[in-house]
């Protein structure tokens, strides 16, 4: 199969292979001697230094110089002020702002998840209910019209986006708030939606976060 | 339209890959000789070991053993003192000792099951040197045992020098290891972290930001923002086939996972280096109509089981049914990735026993919960790197014996007969499943205080057969309610862990070195031959019989049961 010559040993260890002396399939006895001791404990701490330290740290610090905002959670500021990050939604209940979806995890991220409810348990149906009644009378349109994210939980709990129909739903009731032209809101909305990454990949969506500074910079 | 963009892509890449994967495992010379060889020389010369050596199964075998239990112990003592150890800005505990237990050997088997939420309970430093150690090397060990698995199929690397009976050649471990590591895995992973922290994954030292959100009204004072080295950690995730994220809800978190395009980039990266395996394995044995074989019955299964998950998932939930305008069921997923996008996640991710999530699978609708049960069960299709395909070839030798008895012929394959000794280890392997997994999952139905699951009914059976049908098959994805941190569940699963990884690499070792040491017949025409369509028809049905029916009562039981229920009458 290929020109080089190779002995076997039954436990792997080098052995000259000046003498053609035939392997034998017994003598297990010697497995578990030094042959596969010292390799073992060598090979798991110079992997552990490589995989373990010399590939995160380069990783990381490669990361870190080429992409610094990213690197660092994407944080937003206001004035020099860290309001959080614009991948992580957080709460708002005020008039004034647009609502994130709803979180199983009230938009902690030490606790965050997804509210792990089966189809078919009871008590997704009534948070359900619940969640499209509230936003229904909130936005003054029928229940039927509640678009589906906003009665669902996200995966993560801090899911910063919402979808289109569920940011235009809601800008009537912020114009009101904050005494605006509707039409202005929309257009922020516009502004501020992201469709499907090439055309293809994802959904249509509009980060929360953003759009409501954007709303605090228009009123300044 | 995004399914068949991460086919296309991952099929694409997977090309080259494993053509270059077949140069680096076969030790055959190339140019990066000058960059890797010197460092690979060191690490050789510090183990004291010549990698020309060849090892027999045996000593092979004992070679993968010998580094999991030094790995083990090291990670392990991480886990139980990282409180004291240091990169550990947020002042994490050490953990406790039955999730570290649980954690290490989740990880040492390329699972990464986890039962823990990694923002609270591990430092940087574990994240780190125990984390993203074993899911480097997990993987690789798969694909070790993999290539050796191979040469045996030929004969051993001393085919041609040796003679009948003899113990045969099936490579050096430790130049495998360190070969596919440094030239293959680290490589491809510094590439994807770097494109990750660009689509907005973190990778700082820095400890946890706190934010003040903009709401006051809202009640949240402060809203803590964990961070870390978390792009290197998710690269190796995604690609390793391992699937432990940083953050708790896995890459539903959007700073593991902030875009569709990460999306994209984290799904292509789950197959790539499975797919490569194949056609790999098919420059090894020198065969193209081999990799062809190994795509179409992957392939069939693939297309089956990704179809019954994306169509479920485009339907709306059960539980908003008559409630709001007909949508797809977002009850769990992310906006910016929506309905197919995640349910493509979840083909692939339980197809590859990668594990990862990018929505959360306890809130899918029953028919993707009985795609992705059902492709743990089968756990070949694509697979694990190297454990994928060696479980292709268990069911490739099974069939062959199958199909020997069905026509009266010697079952052989390669030329190299099927005889009683590689078909009882193989017995044992088939039967191993259904014991382990039945058994644990009706036993501990039956103590419900153990239980701990946070849904009634066919779906409450569910979660809890889930859990160990994912620990079994190496994958590590969860329905997630189950209360899995206790004593139990970490201490059961662990046993599950070993059954399902151990077992299936050493079973395929063992059959590999008897099957080298026999004389190689030649084709004739009384040859059985593997690669034909009647064949690949043959192991498709071979495969649905034993994964599935053997799982048939648990299924209706389960996602079936429940997908039955929900449509019978729109509930309440």
């Amino acid at each position: 199969m290929n020109s080089r010559y190779y002995t076997l040993d039954d436990d792997g260890i080098d052995t000259t292979a000046a003498d053609h002396s035939v392997p034998h399939a017994s003598g297990r006895a010697k497995h578990g001697g030094s042959g596969v001791i010292w390799p073992s404990i060598v090979f798991a701490l110079i992997f552990v230094v490589l995989c373990g330290l010399v590939y995160p740290v380069i990783a990381t610090l490669a990361g870190h110089a080429l992409f610094p905002v990213q690197a660092e959670g994407s944080l937003v500021r206001d004035q020099g002020r860290v309001i959080g990050s614009a991948l992580v939604a957080q709460p708002f209940t005020s008039d004034r702002y647009f609502s994130p979806r709803p979180s199983a995890a009230g938009y902690d991220m030490l606790t965050m998840a997804g509210s792990n409810l089966s189809p078919g348990n009871p008590d997704l149906h009534k948070a359900m209910s619940a969640r499209a009644a509230a936003f229904a009378k909130r936005e003054g349109i029928p229940e039927a019209a509640v678009p589906a994210d906003m009665v669902t939980a996200s995966g993560s709990g801090i899911d910063p986006d919402i979808s289109l129909v569920a940011a235009r739903l809601q800008a009537p009731r912020i114009a009101h708030a904050r005494h605006m032209p509707v039409a202005q809101v929309q257009a922020l909305v516009d502004a501020s939606t992201r469709g499907p990454t090439f055309g293809a990949l994802g959904q249509t969506r509009v980060n929360v976060l953003e759009l409501n500074m954007a709303l605090d910079r228009l009123a300044r | 339209m995004s399914i068949f963009l991460a086919f296309g892509l991952a099929v694409l890449l997977a090309w080259p890959l494993g053509r270059y994967m077949a140069v680096v495992m076969q030790g055959r010379a190339s140019r990066l000789d000058v960059v890797f060889g010197p460092v690979e020389r060191l690490i050789y010369r510090a183990l004291r070991v010549n990698p020309e050596q060849g090892m027999d199964w045996r000593a092979y075998a004992l070679a993968f053993l010998g580094s999991n239990v030094a790995l083990f112990v090291i990670a392990c003592t991480v886990f139980l003192t990282q409180a004291w150890l240091p990169l550990n800005p947020d002042g994490i505990p050490n953990m406790s000792w039955h999730t570290a237990l649980h954690t290490t050997m989740s990880f040492l088997t390329n699972t990464d099951q986890q039962h823990y939420s990694g923002q609270t309970q591990l430092s940087y430093f574990s994240q780190m040197t125990a984390i993203v150690t074993l899911q480097v090397l997990s993987p690789v060990m798969g694909l070790a045992a993999l290539v050796a698995v191979l040469r045996g199929m030929l004969g051993g690397r001393n085919a041609a020098t040796s003679r009948e009976g003899e113990p045969r050649d099936l490579g050096n471990y430790w130049a495998d290891m360190t070969r596919a590591t440094l030239r293959v895995v680290l490589p491809m992973c510094l590439l994807l972290s770097l494109a990750l922290t660009w689509q907005g994954v973190p990778a700082t030292f820095s400890g946890a930001h706190q934010g003040t959100p903009l709401d006051a009204s809202a009640g949240m004072a402060k809203q803590v923002i964990p961070v870390g080295p978390v792009s290197p950690m998710v690269a190796i995730k995604q690609l390793g086939t391992n699937g432990g994220g940083w953050y708790g809800p896995n890459s539903a978190v959007p700073l593991e996972n902030p875009t569709p395009l990460s999306n994209f980039m984290e799904v292509v990266s789950i197959p790539l280096i499975p797919m490569a395996c194949i056609f790999m394995a098919g420059a090894f044995v020198g065969r193209r109509r081999f990799t062809m074989l190994i795509f179409a019955v992957m392939g069939t299964l693939c297309v089956a089981l990704t179809t019954l998950a994306v169509t479920s998932e485009q339907q709306p939930n059960a539980a908003a049914r008559g409630l709001i305008a007909d949508a797809p069921n977002m009850e769990g997923k992310e906006q910016r990735f929506g309905a197919v996008d995640s349910a493509l996640w979840a083909a692939m991710t339980t197809q590859v026993n990668n594990g990862s999530v990018d929505a959360m699978h306890d809130s899918m609708n029953p028919g993707a919960g009985l795609s992705t049960m059902s492709a743990m069960l089968i756990n070949m299709i694509w697979g694990g790197i190297g454990c994928g395909m060696l479980g292709f070839l268990i069911y490739m030798w099974i069939t062959a014996f199958v199909c020997g008895l069905m026509t009266g012929r010697t079952p052989e394959v390669f030329g190299r007969k099927l005889e009683t000794r590689e078909i009882k280890l193989l017995s044992a392997l088939l039967v191993l499943q259904p014991i382990a997994l039945l058994g644990l999952t009706a036993f501990t139905l039956s103590v419900p205080s153990i239980t701990g699951n946070s849904n009634p009914a066919f779906h409450g059976l569910s979660q809890v057969f889930y859990e160990y049908t994912s620990a079994y098959a190496n994958n590590g994805s969860g329905f997630a309610g189950l209360a899995s941190g206790t004593a139990w569940w970490d201490m059961s699963c662990f046993v599950v862990l070993a059954l399902g990884r151990f077992p299936a690499v050493l079973i395929p070792l063992a059959v590999a070195g008897s099957l080298a040491a026999k004389r190689a017949a030649p084709a004739g025409n009384g040859t059985l031959r593997v690669e034909t369509p009647t064949f690949g028809f043959a192991m498709l049905a071979v495969i649905v019989l034993f994964a599935l029916l053997s799982f048939m009562p648990v299924l209706v039981l389960g996602p079936i049961g429940e997908w039955l229920s929900l449509s019978a009458h729109s509930i309440r």
